[in-house]
């Protein structure tokens, strides 16, 4: 405890919720803030910048539903982070297993064989299966030879992306177009209804929110997710009760790859109908998810909420760049700086100061 | 010869308080150049901290240091180091992957800007090293060597850095018999040359066998400084342990029931690969509490958790109620009704960011009533948290408050709420009162002795003598992993008992 | 004797290409070596090539760009340093979240700079009595540039530096074991500052490199990547500094064979490797005494408090 002048700074034990939320809503405002500054050197006004944003994203049907349809993946991939987190696995790699869900789901819709159907249900179990694949290798690593999971999962993601890459242009190769490469287009049932006239694959975005919820109840309420809490909290108390940390890493990375698994059938089945190059089918969800897992502090119902607003700043990338003719990048200056505020205002949480008459 | 001059230090009435301990009580303590000089006495008497200070680590309240009759100031391990003082730290202060050249001039400022001159280091290391018989090739890493040439790297280090004053915090306590006669060699070697050692201490007879005088701390303070060659280990056992009458706490006469535990042979590693038990064996009965006295690191740690289930042990065989569990896992010792109150109630013992509720399930949430099939029962667990904190009167705003805002005392009483509600047969207490104040070791003691009435068998390791000697029936002393001596509580007597700690077996067989 | 051009041209181009990420590499070991992961390497890169290619045509003078180019990417790394080492925070995070910044940041700005020329680019250097050495003469000494030699300079002299000078000692003991460097009176947050700045410093050059002299015009992006792999390479290099310019140029060699070796091995998969052999390296590194030989440091990723003492 340090004292200086009339105030004090000190440890604080816990952050309350509502102390949470203040020192949250203040990293984004801060963002914004800075973000504006951009926004000035482009001779625009940001407030004027703001409003068209919020006015795209959300008050035109247009916007709305390419705002919703952004949700979808980030959703599904945040959801299955705040697992990942929660358990103290550092899952950078959510990229990789969104595609790699991606790749299983086109291979059953173009190679399966499966009777129409069954073959949706195949590509979404097969996605899970895949993401799910993905993120085990590196829980695996981890839990029996110490591997760092960031490092592996990161990895993954590139070592993804070129094997994508390499299928589309190789193995799987469609028709080429104006020199990108993808495959074929999937039947029609290969193919996710969408809400009429947008992009919205109305069936992923049931599963991301009833995942959503189902997920928080196995948090807070199954035995499951007391032990991942357990983990997560305190490894030795873990071993101490009798809580394999090696089921519980497993666990956490299969249902966190799987989901981001989901998010890549959802993407091709729903949106692109095909298998295309990485940059297309993803772009970078997996790593804004990570955001918005944080940023709603690992609660999954929170993701939510979050999700939907970088569904929102990510349709207001499209926004400033058709109305404003600014450059779509701006959206990861925000990302970025939302990010950074986030983890500088951390400190806030762990120090308060508090004003006081006494010396 | 009581001047200042004689003496190469000299600690006037240092205090060093922490928030809930005062571990220096105003010591006073002179140590005579030339000399090998040991502080003896149980942990938490306060010779590390003594040390701490002097060597910088640690600001006193009160006191003063003086060097060769000069007072200074001793702010940081640096002044030390500038005054010829260095210190050997119990756990080694080495980069396993660096070599041993480079870990000794780790820190040090070579004069010609950022380069080094390594033919010249090395070659001052080894002039040192011949002198002083401790032979270390300079080019292997620390990961390659023995514990005790680590220990030579430590001593090469200090003696680089041209210190007059050597402090040693107990040396031996990771050493084989023969790297302690080595040990004690070059000790010896080093102060015919003029060095000055202080040499910390619970064991007797390495202070009998190598200083030359010795210093007693009991509690903070100093009990008795004496020359070794006029005093014998019964009398610094008894110095170290105290002679006051121990308080006995109301306890209804020992009521035992059948043998619940018996273990045969125990031997077991620690976390660096060495013996930590070395064939221990005993009985325990329902309705009995068998104290385990020693001084840390000898062993008791293991025990505890070879008997959880938290380590394996090498050899040996422990039965339960006639049962061979040796080797079970935490979780089946749970489900045969094994309770550990655990030496570190935070690290290990509970899960901070969880509500009491929460934590006060911990080893049941897996049956029933708590759960059925996957989900958690939270009405069933909210009232047996309101039973628990009812029973063992734990202090909190409510059950849902995380586990990590509570006071040490209410922490604790959540861990023995946990551990003991299933009426446990066997129970394995290890420190259960360390760190808390007077009234909340009261209660602590009061549920573990109700228990005991019950009809448990309870295994209550403690560092704190006059703890075991109150609310034990039968005394077990453990010395490096063996069992110097089992007493009856009534009949024990404390100066055996110290001797015990302290090394020396009972019924007067010497190690 | 086509086939010999071929091969002196690969590794010709190898050695150029491998240049930026050898000085990325170079930079991240250091970061690492005192225990900061640097995930924002990428970023730095990126504005170092921004700020270097405009610093460049504005001015004219190619060598004030890829000082730009250095600087900006130390000042970036200072931001990761600060909330890494200052304010303790997650360094993947923080690390991440300039990458971010760094790209969005490059593309933002760089916008009116694309397809613009660069009138000066860094002048390529052909030293005709040395290039006339069979095979080796045209590789090294025909059309390279200034900062080839000097990455290639730089090489032993970092190695030099960690691991003959105290200065070294230092850095590999803070990396390690903070607690015992700081309990010898160094001082682990300068060290690491110091290092995770020369990591953003090189990566800023490095950028600095790809848009003034190898391709010397500004795209947004046109790292492209490079920055992962330099943070896969640092793993392929043990954490050493020669074992960083022997992966380097194996990787730009791969790269540039990618296309050409298309018929026997797709170019995806040669480009998959890196990373691939990143993972490799670590498991092959995760047994005892393997890691304490050759493995990460112990303390990578860990913000040091001065503990009880």
């Amino acid at each position: 405890m340090k004292k200086r002048m009339g105030f004090k700074v000190e440890r604080r034990p816990v952050a309350s919720g509502r102390v949470v939320f203040l020192v949250s809503l203040l990293a984004i405002f801060a963002a914004f803030v800075v973000a504006g500054i951009f926004f000035r050197i482009y001779g625009v006004s940001p407030i004027r910048a703001y409003q068209l944003i919020l006015r795209g994203s959300l008050g035109s049907r247009f916007g709305l539903a390419e705002t919703v349809r952004r949700v979808i993946p980030l959703l599904l991939c945040g959801v299955g982070l705040t697992i990942a987190f929660r358990a103290l696995f550092w899952n950078i790699g959510a990229e990789g297993q969104l595609l790699m869900g991606a790749v299983a789901a086109a291979g059953v819709a173009l190679f399966s064989g499966l009777p129409g159907p069954l073959l949706l249900p195949t590509m979404f179990i097969g996605g899970f299966i895949g993401g799910a694949a993905w993120g085990l290798i590196p829980a695996i690593l981890k839990v029996m030879l110490g591997l760092n999971d960031v490092i592996t999962t990161l990895m993954m993601n590139y070592i993804a992306i070129y094997f994508l890459e390499w299928l589309i242009h190789g193995p799987w190769k469609g028709p080429t177009a104006r020199g990108f490469a993808y495959t074929d287009t999937f039947q029609i049932a290969a193919r996710l209804p969408t809400v009429y006239g947008t992009r919205i694959h109305w069936p992923t975005l049931i599963l991301g929110l009833i995942l959503a919820v189902v997920m928080y109840v196995v948090v807070t309420r199954t035995r499951s997710g007391f032990e991942i809490r357990v983990v997560g909290d305190n490894p030795d108390a873990a071993r101490f009760a009798g809580i394999s940390q090696l089921k519980t890493t497993l666990l956490v990375m299969l249902i966190s790859g799987g989901f981001a698994g989901l998010a890549g059938v959802g993407e091709v089945a729903g949106i692109h109908l095909r298998l295309l190059g990485p940059n297309n089918i993803s772009m970078g969800y997996g790593y804004t998810a990570i955001i918005v897992a944080w940023l709603a502090r690992r609660n999954p119902l929170a993701v939510i909420v979050t999700a939907l607003l970088f569904g929102v700043i990510m349709t207001g990338g499209d926004v400033i760049k058709v109305s404003l003719g600014l450059p779509f990048q701006l959206i990861n200056v925000f990302n970025g700086l939302i990010l950074f505020f986030l983890i500088g205002s951390e400190i806030l949480l762990r120090y308060r100061i508090s004003f006081s008459l006494r010396r | 010869m009581d001047n200042s001059e004689g003496y190469a230090i000299e600690l006037r009435g240092i205090v060093k308080r922490f928030p809930d301990v005062i571990a220096n009580n105003g010591i006073d303590l002179k140590v005579r150049r030339g000399e090998i000089h040991c502080l003896l006495g149980e942990n938490g008497a306060g010779k590390t901290t003594l040390m701490r200070v002097l060597y910088g680590l640690y600001r006193p309240e009160e006191g003063e240091i003086i060097l060769n009759g000069q007072p200074v100031q001793m702010n940081s391990p640096r002044a030390a180091l500038n005054h010829h003082i260095g210190m050997i730290h119990q756990h080694f202060r080495l980069v396993s992957t660096l070599s041993v050249e480079e870990n000794i001039v780790l820190g040090l400022d070579e004069g010609t800007g950022p380069f080094m001159n390594f033919r010249k280091a090395r070659a001052k290391i080894s002039a040192i090293a011949n002198e002083y018989g401790l032979s270390v090739d300079p080019q292997t890493k620390i990961w390659q060597l023995a514990v005790g040439q680590q220990q030579r790297v430590e001593i090469l280090k200090a003696l680089y850095r041209e210190v007059d004053i050597l402090i040693m915090d107990e040396p031996t306590s990771v050493l084989t018999p023969q790297e302690v006669d080595q040990l004690f060699t070059t000790l010896r070697t080093l102060v015919d040359d003029g060095l000055t050692i202080i040499f910390i201490t619970h064991k007797l007879d390495e202070v009998m066998q190598v200083s030359n005088r010795v210093t007693v701390l009991r509690k903070g303070k100093v009990v008795a400084t004496l020359l070794t060659n006029e005093t014998d280990k019964p009398t610094l056992a008894r110095l170290m342990v105290g002679r006051e009458v121990v308080f006995r706490l109301e306890k209804s006469p020992k009521e035992l029931k059948e043998k619940l535990l018996d273990v045969n042979d125990l031997h077991a590693l620690n976390d660096r690969g060495l013996p930590a038990l070395r064939g221990v064996s005993f009985d325990l009965f329902g309705g009995e509490i068998l104290g385990v006295a020693g001084v840390s690191g000898n062993g008791q740690y293991e025990l505890a958790e070879v008997l959880t289930g938290l380590r394996k042990a090498t050899k040996g065989k422990v039965l339960l109620a006639k049962k061979e569990v040796t080797n079970c896992s935490a979780r089946e010792m749970n489900n045969l009704n094994v309770a550990h109150i655990p030496a570190e109630r935070i690290r290990m013992g509970i899960v901070p960011a969880l509500s009491i509720r929460e934590n006060l399930i911990l080893k049941k949430y897996r049956y029933s009533p708590f759960s059925h099939g996957e989900f958690l029962n939270y009405k069933e667990i909210e009232e047996n948290a309101h039973r628990a904190m009812s029973d063992y009167q734990i202090a909190a705003p409510s059950c849902e408050t995380p586990v990590k805002l509570l006071s040490g005392g209410n922490i604790q009483k959540v861990v023995l709420a946990r551990e003991l509600s299933e009426n446990p047969s066997l129970i394995v207490a290890v420190h259960p009162t360390y760190g808390l104040d007077i009234g909340a070791t009261e209660q602590v003691r009061q549920i573990l002795l109700a228990q005991r009435e019950r009809g448990a068998a309870t295994l209550l390791i403690s560092e704190d003598l006059e703890e075991i000697m109150t609310m034990s029936d039968r005394i077990l002393v453990l010395f490096n992993g063996e069992v110097m001596g089992i007493l009856e509580a009534e009949s024990a007597d404390i100066e055996k008992i110290g001797l015990m700690m302290a090394g020396t077996r009972h019924k007067g067989e010497k190690l | 004797m086509g086939w010999e051009t071929w091969v002196i041209t690969t590794l010709s181009r190898s050695l150029a290409y491998g240049t930026p990420l050898l000085l990325g590499t170079l930079g991240e070991i250091y970061a690492e070596r005192s225990g900061v992961l640097n995930l924002g390497v990428e970023g730095m890169m990126i504005m170092g090539a921004y700020s270097a290619f405009t610093t460049a045509y504005i001015t004219g003078n190619p060598w004030l760009g890829i000082l730009a180019g250095a600087v900006v990417g130390g000042a970036f790394s200072l931001i990761h340093a600060f909330t890494s080492v200052t304010l303790k925070a997650n360094q993947v995070v923080s690390g991440l979240s300039l990458t971010m910044l760094g790209l969005g940041l490059s593309g933002v700005l760089g916008r009116g700079w694309e397809g613009k020329p660069l009138p000066v680019p860094l002048p390529k250097i052909t030293i005709s009595a040395l290039s006339n050495i069979p095979f080796l003469g045209p590789i090294l000494f025909k059309g390279q540039n200034l900062i080839v030699y000097l990455t290639i300079f730089l090489v032993p002299l970092l190695w030099y530096i960690l691991y003959r000078t105290r200065i070294g000692i230092t850095i590999r003991s803070v990396g390690e074991s903070p607690a015992t460097a700081d309990s010898l009176g160094i001082n682990v947050n300068r060290v690491r500052y110091m290092c995770v700045l020369l990591g953003g410093v090189l990566a800023g050059m490095a950028g600095g490199y790809l848009s003034v002299a190898y391709r010397p015009a500004w795209t947004e992006g046109m790292t492209a990547g490079m920055g992962w792999i330099v943070i896969a390479l640092t793993i392929f290099a043990f954490w050493n500094p020669a074992y960083g310019m022997l992966g380097a140029y194996l990787f730009a060699a791969l790269y540039h064979l990618s296309y050409r070796l298309q018929p026997w091995v797709s170019p995806e998969l040669l480009k998959a490797m890196p990373y691939a052999f990143a993972i490799i390296i670590l498991i092959f590194v995760s047994r005892g005494t393997l890691q304490k030989r050759m493995g990460a440091p112990a303390a990578l990723t860990l913000p040091y408090t001065r503990g009880e003492e």
